[in-house]
């Protein structure tokens, strides 16, 4: 359908109507032209940075992990490496990879989840997975597999698989044995080849053509692909450590939004997350997921969204990869964790969320009371570029129907992978038009 | 010999009503007959279609939505047909308690028996505990749920 002029469309998609305000798309087009689009698709975690004052520092990944229940090892690992920072204590090397073997589990449970459940029937001309899983059983259950198998890695060494309760500042509570990581090897193994499946299925859809043009931005670490820590970097040059994030990142109110928007310090667009990672980091793979990517096609730097499906199939190959690599490698510590004294001051930690880069910032005092906490998801991170790419999407389709530029506009929104879930467990969805 | 039943609570407990079915699952520990499992799902309600796998029968609490008054205890079979989308709204962009159930039939993974209780709120802010009439409500369901535990060949309907 076509605009007619003076004619005004609004389009609007409420993700979370149990939530006044939270979680809505709103497109409003005047004259077939784009004159407003905003989303409020992540509430920035106050409530929480509220909650957190007064405890004591050693509560963080606890209170933290609650943020989220798809990514709570993320929230904990950001909290942990701050507090850590803070206190001038680094843990051993065994205890940081088994935090990076946890964090693998994390990333294989929410990348399956998003790429079958949510993504792939967008591809597919499928209104979501329970319509896909009628044609093709398989495909999910090869998803449901995955999912279950990150679950797995995280109850073992998180102790639960949701809201894992064995995270601590100096380390966990109690280090796993190296039988119990053994009997995760065969689940990996087969997930693996799954992940592998993965990358080919995806590869496989059709993709619009797409590039978004704005800077990418996520962590790099010699040591290895970066998930649990690493120096904040960009394709354009940024090079920083983790406490000066705040200089060189600003988060501010936008007019006629509730949503807070992060951009670089010069004004400029970034883009975290599983692109970002790829185009910076994809030599660090490993060779069954650079195999994988090659097969699959990817470009490097990926800058297209709709591709970021193959992107986070690639990355479920890696993280299955790493967690054997891991395992095979790994000795229990000596002690599970180290004692941290706390220090007055401000630690900053971050790590690679399945969705991207995650700030946590602590002022603390000699006690170990936490003053004050800053917490930045890469959602709202990513809040600014979603929308930049949503107003472009609806300039070049203007003369689709309602119906369709709305679910032009959800897919996307789901490219991105919000975290949306973040907030409750189910969504809503509504279309106004006037 | 006695069928083997899941109990599953999904809820966010930082999202006030939102932690509704929690606040049912810590209720009824302790109380639910050996060989029931409780199973709390504090993330997206995929994980139900695993809590489920071999069960004869599982029993869904949840906070709904729907605009009924605040502290509203529903119940749905949910054995044959979907639970009403009114309440368990739907969509495309996550996993609801609707979609879980759904994907679990589509993939012939569902217990013979699903009894699905919705307990409606009134506050899903940021924040903890539960609204007067919910927190009255959840008794009521934890209740409601022993109850069809104990009868696992009913099928009359009451809320």
């Amino acid at each position: 359908m076509r605009c007619r002029m003076g004619e005004r469309r609004t389009i609007r998609t409420d993700y979370l109507a149990r939530v006044e305000g939270e979680g809505a798309m709103t497109v409003r087009l005047q004259d077939g032209r784009v004159e407003h689009v905003e989303l409020r698709i992540f509430e920035p975690p106050r409530f929480f940075e509220a909650l957190l004052r007064g405890r004591a520092f050693t509560e963080a990944p606890d209170i933290t992990a609650r943020i989220c229940g798809i990514c709570p090892v993320a929230y904990q690992t950001s909290a942990v490496n701050a507090l850590e920072d803070l206190c001038g204590v680094e843990v051993p090397e065994p205890i940081r990879q088994l935090r990076r073997l946890l964090y693998c589990g994390e990333w294989i449970e929410s990348h399956a989840l998003h790429v079958y459940m949510l993504h792939a029937p967008d591809f597919l001309g499928y209104q979501g997975a329970v319509e896909l899983a009628r044609d093709a059983p398989q495909a999910v259950e090869r998803g449901l597999a995955l999912k279950k198998t990150g679950n797995q890695v995280m109850a073992v060494v998180g102790g639960r698989e949701i809201h894992p309760i064995n995270v601590r500042v100096g380390g966990f509570y109690r280090a796993p044995s190296r039988g119990e990581l053994r009997a995760l090897v065969e689940p990996l193994e087969r997930a693996r080849e799954a992940a592998v499946e993965t990358v080919r299925w995806t590869a496989g859809f059709e993709f619009p053509e797409r590039s978004v043009e704005c800077t990418l931005v996520a962590l790099s670490d010699p040591g290895g692909y970066a998930i649990e820590r690493g120096r904040i970097r960009s394709d354009s040059g940024l090079d920083i450590a983790p406490a000066d994030y705040d200089e060189f990142f600003v988060e501010e109110h936008v007019e006629r939004s509730t949503a807070l928007h992060s951009h670089l310090r010069d004004g400029g667009t970034y883009l975290c997350g599983p692109l970002a990672r790829f185009s910076l980091n994809h030599d660090q793979l490993s060779d069954t997921a650079l195999d994988a990517a090659r097969e699959a096609g990817l470009e490097v730097p990926c800058r297209d969204p709709f591709r970021s499906i193959v992107v986070r199939s690639v990355e479920l190959v890696y993280a299955c990869d790493e967690a054997l690599r891991l395992i095979a490698a790994y000795e229990e510590p000596d002690v599970p964790a180290v004692t941290v004294e706390p220090v007055a001051g401000t630690g900053f930690g971050v790590s690679e969320a399945p969705r991207g880069l995650l700030y946590h910032r602590y002022r603390v005092d000699g006690e170990g009371t936490i003053l004050d906490a800053k917490i930045v998801p890469p959602t709202s991170q990513n809040q600014r570029a979603i929308e930049d790419d949503l107003r472009d999407v609806v300039a070049r389709h203007v003369e689709l129907d309602d119906d369709a530029l709305r679910g032009l506009c959800e897919q996307t929104i789901r490219n991105y992978d919000p975290c949306i879930s973040c907030a409750t467990h189910f969504l809503d969805l509504e279309v106004e038009r006037r | 010999m006695t069928l083997r039943q899941v109990v599953v609570a999904i809820g966010n407990g930082y999202r006030r009503d939102d932690g509704a079915g929690l606040a049912v699952a810590a209720r009824l520990r302790g109380r639910v007959p050996s060989g029931v499992e409780l199973v709390e799902c504090e993330q997206e309600p995929s994980r139900l279609i695993d809590a489920c796998d071999g069960a004869a029968a599982a029993l869904v609490v949840d906070a709904v939505a729907s605009g009924a008054p605040a502290g509203t205890l529903h119940r749905f079979d949910a054995s044959a047909d979907p639970v009403p989308a009114r309440l368990f709204r739907s969509s495309t962009h996550a996993f609801g308690v609707g979609e879980a159930i759904e994907l679990a039939r589509a993939l012939g993974r569902l217990p013979a028996r699903v009894i699905v209780y919705g307990i409606e709120g009134a506050a899903f802010d940021a924040g903890e505990g539960l609204t007067e009439p919910v927190a009255t409500a959840v008794e009521r369901a934890a209740d409601a749920v022993l109850a069809d535990i104990c009868n696992p060949e009913g099928d009359a309907a009451h809320a």
